[in-house]
């Protein structure tokens, strides 16, 4: 083997003095066996863990160090990182961010529901009704001036016109028309909407007049005693009807605002303030009788679903 | 062997390994940084030839092997650029004497070498199941690191192997 002798003859057909730099045989021996050795005792068992902690400890400093003093360096290829790439992670974190969002808001919205349904339970208990949950579906538009939603429940879930709309809060309105699965509910707040109400503190009696405004929601209380002047913050509840149609008795409807006397008809009006937010109406309940069939659970007047 | 020489190389891997590691993997390629410790064996060996060559190797190797984020199987670029050490160190001996090589030897040392070293460090892997990747993925890897190599041959040989020229000039 070349690598061996100590002389050989060139391509010239010249003696010549072996390279000082040629590998000698034992240096090569040593070199394979250790490298036989390393990876045996890496293959059979953590011999070799001290070694790695030890070159780690001293090279991992330097490895950070350099890593640092080069980072503006090395951040030179991410600004050539096209746009395409920039605009395709845009991309996926508005998609991510979208979700979360969604989420975020379905969670809040979930919430609200499910304490409106309790307020709902509540609420049938108040009055002492028999409630079915319906949805507000949809908003009347404002153009057309009259205050009106749609729910989701019809003559199918025992739904007749005349029938008093709740929530949790108190009075919002009453059925005008049905279909069998949807119902149109004027709300108090329309300006066709007369309400017979009573000042809860003196049991005087009025009527409360939407005044079109969903917005502010404010109503209108129109006395027919002059002499009585309710107090700002007494509560209004419905004085009711016969056959609880079409309000049920002791639905709260507003609280009193400010009270002001007309001087052309010389009556005396408060400013109530609603108990119900018109603008973000959901869960609502139709006040229905005892023992009306319907197709979807009914809360009844003890709180339980029937 | 001297002690500028042996403090010189082990600077050197040094140097090699850690910017190997922590400032070139920025500049991958497909996951691929060149193989600076590679390069500086192939410059050591191709000026103090094949035995000073391989005992750099082995050491460059080794601490490749063990170096941070390494995970590999101890031994295998130890065994992998001993063998680049001897084959730079053959080129030296085979050319002609007194003579420092050429730039295209210089540059065929290192394609060669480079194949070498990774298919050796890819083999090994293959053999001892270190992680077990396709033969399509190994051939990738080779041919990458053999393109990186030859790209930065020409900014870290000629400075390395005039280092080494400098310190210790050759005797022959």
């Amino acid at each position: 083997m070349v690598l061996l002798n100590p002389e050989r003859i060139n391509r010239r057909g010249g003696l010549e003095r072996p390279d000082p730099g040629t590998p000698k045989r034992p240096t090569v021996v040593a070199l394979l066996l250790a490298c036989a050795v390393l990876l045996v005792l890496d293959l059979t068992g953590p011999a070799l863990t001290p070694a790695r902690r030890l070159v780690g400890e001293v090279l991992g400093p330097l490895e950070s160090g350099a890593s640092t003093l080069a980072r503006p360096v090395t951040s030179i290829p991410d600004r050539f990182h096209s746009q395409s790439a920039l605009r395709r992670q845009v991309g996926r974190l508005e998609d991510d961010n979208a979700a979360l969002r969604q989420q975020v808001a379905t969670a809040g919205f979930d919430r609200n529901r499910l304490a409106e349904y309790d307020g709902l339970t509540a609420a049938a208990q108040n009055i002492g009704y028999a409630v079915v949950p319906a949805r507000v579906v949809g908003y009347g538009a404002s153009q057309s001036f009259s205050r009106t939603v749609t729910i989701d429940a019809g003559t199918s879930s025992g739904i007749a016109p005349d029938m008093t709309v709740v929530n949790s809060a108190g009075l919002v309105g009453r059925v005008l028309r049905v279909t069998r699965t949807t119902a149109t509910v004027l709300l108090i707040a329309d300006a066709d909407s007369v309400v017979g109400g009573r000042v809860g503190s003196s049991m005087e009696v009025g009527f409360v007049h939407g005044t079109g405004n969903l917005g502010t929601g404010d109503l209108d209380l129109e006395l027919l005693d002059q002499t009585e002047i309710p107090a700002e913050g007494d509560t209004v509840v419905t004085w009711g009807s016969s056959k609880g149609a079409p309000y049920v008795a002791g639905v709260p409807v507003g609280v009193v605002d400010s009270v002001y006397a007309n001087v052309r008809d010389s009556t005396q009006h408060a400013r109530i303030t609603p108990m119900v937010d018109f603008t973000s109406l959901d869960v609502v309940g139709v006040a229905v009788p005892s023992g009306t069939k319907s197709d979807r659970a009914i809360i009844d007047a003890d709180g339980r679903l029937k | 062997m001297s002690g500028p020489r042996i403090a010189l190389t082990a600077g050197l891997i040094t140097l090699a390994v850690v910017l190997q590691t922590s400032v070139l993997d920025s500049f991958a390629w497909r996951g691929i940084v060149p193989d600076l410790a590679l390069l500086v064996v192939v410059g050591v060996a191709l000026v103090r030839g094949g035995e000073f060559g391989m005992v750099t190797g082995f050491a460059a190797g080794l601490v490749l092997d063990l170096a941070p984020p390494a995970d590999h199987l101890a031994g295998r670029w130890a065994l992998a650029l001993l063998v680049v050490g001897y084959v730079a160190g053959r080129v030296r001996q085979d050319a002609r004497p007194g003579a420092a090589p050429t730039a295209t030897t210089v540059m065929a040392t290192v394609a060669a070498c480079s194949f070498v070293g990774s298919s050796i460090f890819a083999l090994t892997g293959v053999v001892l199941r270190d992680p077990a990747v396709g033969i399509g993925e190994l051939l990738q890897a080779i041919a990458i690191s053999l393109v990186w190599d030859l790209l930065l041959a020409p900014l870290v040989l000629p400075g390395v192997m005039a280092a080494f020229r400098r310190l210790e000039p050759t005797t022959r």
